[in-house]
């Protein structure tokens, strides 16, 4: 199975739609090469922009771009993209709905060896809490051109968070991507696992060892988180009653949260999170900041036989 | 024509830009009345600039607000926001008796400028610092479309302790942007006090010429300061941004109003309002 980095996708999948579509902008904040967006940087000049390390600006000016029918993709780091610009994807990007989107390498503990003040594990909280903003976390590079691609037709903000490491691939091309749509990759009634982003690979070989030990288990890649897909919550809560999320991001209002409001609001069902605990990461191997923190498919396991119990 | 008419029509075109401002402070002071809340200060030291702008030198089709190649203007410190409406409703844009419903629940006049419930404003603002960002992409957009419509913005000079502010300069700069005309509405007041005690501005004007806009300095209730500087940017086409640093009086035109800082963001009562209209009738 190849690895692939889904920044990657980023910086191939901007490239297409810059031939297709002359209105996609690229906003670069001095970090294209990292980003991928060099090769969309040179091929088309008329419909990019570097602003050199000023993401506040780069979002202001997006928003100004998007007033003209411009479509600009702001390109930066996650803990910058997410949290130095914040305000201003309130302000000027969600506020007004504008058709502006916001892509970002090094989401999540993938920067491994850049230390804990470039893992980014509270974008994706952060950014679901303003209203109007979708986000995203594609769990592999295919899925990653195609959410990207399903991006840039949506009227409207987005945010795709992308992974600075190479994680397994999953999808084939044939493979269909909804914003909002959960995908179902196994179906099973035990118990659900609901992943997104590249700890999906984590649970789809956590689901390998329970089907051993013979527990159906039934995995989604929910690699939306805002507009959750709430039916698929629903169905799982029904149908198998338990429910472990999984996500490379505080276990605090990501994906683990957001599942957990709908479990709780419909009075059933039971909800085990995993994911980054509530701790800065360090310079560590990518392994080891995922053991330091349970994201593994044992603690997966674990948890999903303590359920069933 | 002769040179006499050439000059009468400039006098001409001076006393009705005059007026005109006169006519928006009257407007936005009647507005903030009604709603007892906004920032009549800040509004007021904008009149005059707002005045030669959308009466004069902004190219606006009032019928089609979001006609393509108008003319943009930013309001990037939106609290002021009373005496853009009151330019809008003196151009028709919206209507007259909208200025009775100035914070109300519901009212396309929001406390702050909100583009996707008022026709005529080109971006949402209110969060200082990032309106003239959004100019920037405006403008750019503008080159790398190739159409001719300009891009104003105006700033509040307390907005500019910003960090922002600095940012957007560098990209005008970068980007060439001749097409950008930066307005600050320097009285040297903010919300706290004045500016050399919260934050000392220094040279608004050095400082933008050091980030490669080419630059004036102006009284900005000057009108025809205000219209030479503004026809002097507008033919320079020369690779640079534009700044025009306009030296103002917080609360121009009300006596009790000018150059107090309390009256950055109260309403007045009746009888300020009735007092501050006969000034603003009249003159000090």
């Amino acid at each position: 199975m190849g690895k692939r980095a889904t920044r990657e996708a980023l910086g191939d999948e901007v490239l297409k739609l810059g031939e297709e579509n002359k209105d996609i902008y690229v906003i670069d904040c001095d970090v294209s090469k990292s980003c991928k967006t060099l090769e969309f940087a040179k091929r088309f000049p008329d419909q990019h922009i570097n602003v050199g390390i000023s993401e506040q600006n780069a979002v202001g000016m997006a928003a100004g771009l998007a007033t003209t029918g411009k479509i600009p993709f702001v390109v930066t780091y996650a803990i910058f993209g997410s949290m130095r610009a914040v305000e201003q994807i309130r302000q000027e990007v969600c506020y007004p709905n504008q058709n502006v989107k916001i892509l970002c390498s090094h989401g999540g503990l993938t920067p491994a060896n850049d230390g804990a003040s470039h893992q980014c594990i509270e974008d994706m909280g952060i950014l679901r809490t303003i209203p109007g903003m979708n986000v995203i976390m594609p769990a592999d590079y295919t899925s990653a051109r195609k959410l990207i691609r399903a991006a840039s037709v949506y009227q409207g903000p987005v945010y795709l968070r992308f992974t600075r490491d190479g994680i397994p691939d999953i999808y084939e091309d044939e493979d269909h991507f909804e914003i909002g749509k959960a995908k179902c990759l196994q179906d099973g009634n035990d118990i659900s696992i609901m992943a997104n982003g590249d700890t999906l690979f984590i649970a789809i070989e956590a689901a390998k060892i329970l089907a051993e030990e013979g527990i159906s288990v039934r995995l989604y890649d929910f690699h939306t988180i805002k507009p959750l897909d709430v039916e698929a919550v629903k169905e799982a809560v029904k149908e198998t009653g338990k429910i472990i999320t999984v996500e490379d991001h505080n276990i605090l209002n990501g994906l683990g949260s957001a599942v957990c409001e709908v479990v709780a609001e419909l009075g059933q069902g039971i909800v085990r999170r995993v994911g980054v605990q509530d701790r800065f990461g360090e310079s560590a191997p990518y392994e080891a900041l995922l053991e330091m923190n349970g994201i593994t498919k044992e603690n997966i396991c674990k948890i999903a036989r303590e359920l069933l119990k | 024509m002769n040179l006499k008419e050439v000059i009468k029509m400039e006098l001409d075109k001076i006393k009705y830009l005059q007026n005109q401002a006169k006519e928006l402070r009257k407007i936005a002071l009647t507005m903030i009345y009604h709603a007892q809340s906004g920032h009549p200060g800040g509004s007021f030291s904008a009149a005059d600039i707002m005045a030669a702008l959308y009466f004069h030198y902004m190219n606006l089709d009032p019928q089609n607000p979001n006609w393509a190649d108008r003319d943009r203007f930013v309001l990037s410190k939106g609290h002021v926001c009373p005496i853009l409406y009151s330019a809008l409703i003196l151009k028709n844009m919206i209507p007259a008796d909208e200025v009775c419903h100035l914070r109300k629940q519901g009212s396309m006049l929001q406390g702050h400028p909100d583009m996707k419930r008022c026709p005529g404003i080109d971006i949402s603002t209110g969060s200082l610092g990032q309106g003239i960002s959004c100019a920037v992409g405006m403008a750019l957009a503008a080159k790398r479309d190739q159409k001719s419509y300009m891009t104003y913005t105006l700033l509040g000079d307390g907005e500019c302790n910003e960090g922002q502010v600095w940012e957007a300069a560098q990209a005008a700069n970068k980007y060439q942007l001749d097409n950008l005309i930066v307005f600050i509405d320097h009285n040297r007041l903010q919300n706290d006090g004045t500016a050399d005690d919260i934050m000392p501005t220094l040279d608004l004007k050095e400082k933008f010429e050091a980030f490669g806009f080419e630059t004036l300095r102006i009284d900005g209730h000057h009108m025809e300061e205000i219209t030479k500087a503004i026809e002097f940017m507008l033919s320079k086409k020369n690779g640079s941004p534009k700044c025009i640093v306009c030296n103002t009086i917080k609360g121009k035109g009300v006596s009790f109003m000018e150059n107090v800082p309390s009256w950055h963001g109260v309403a007045p009562n009746d009888q300020e309002f009735q007092q501050a209209m006969q000034e603003l009738e009249v003159g000090i």
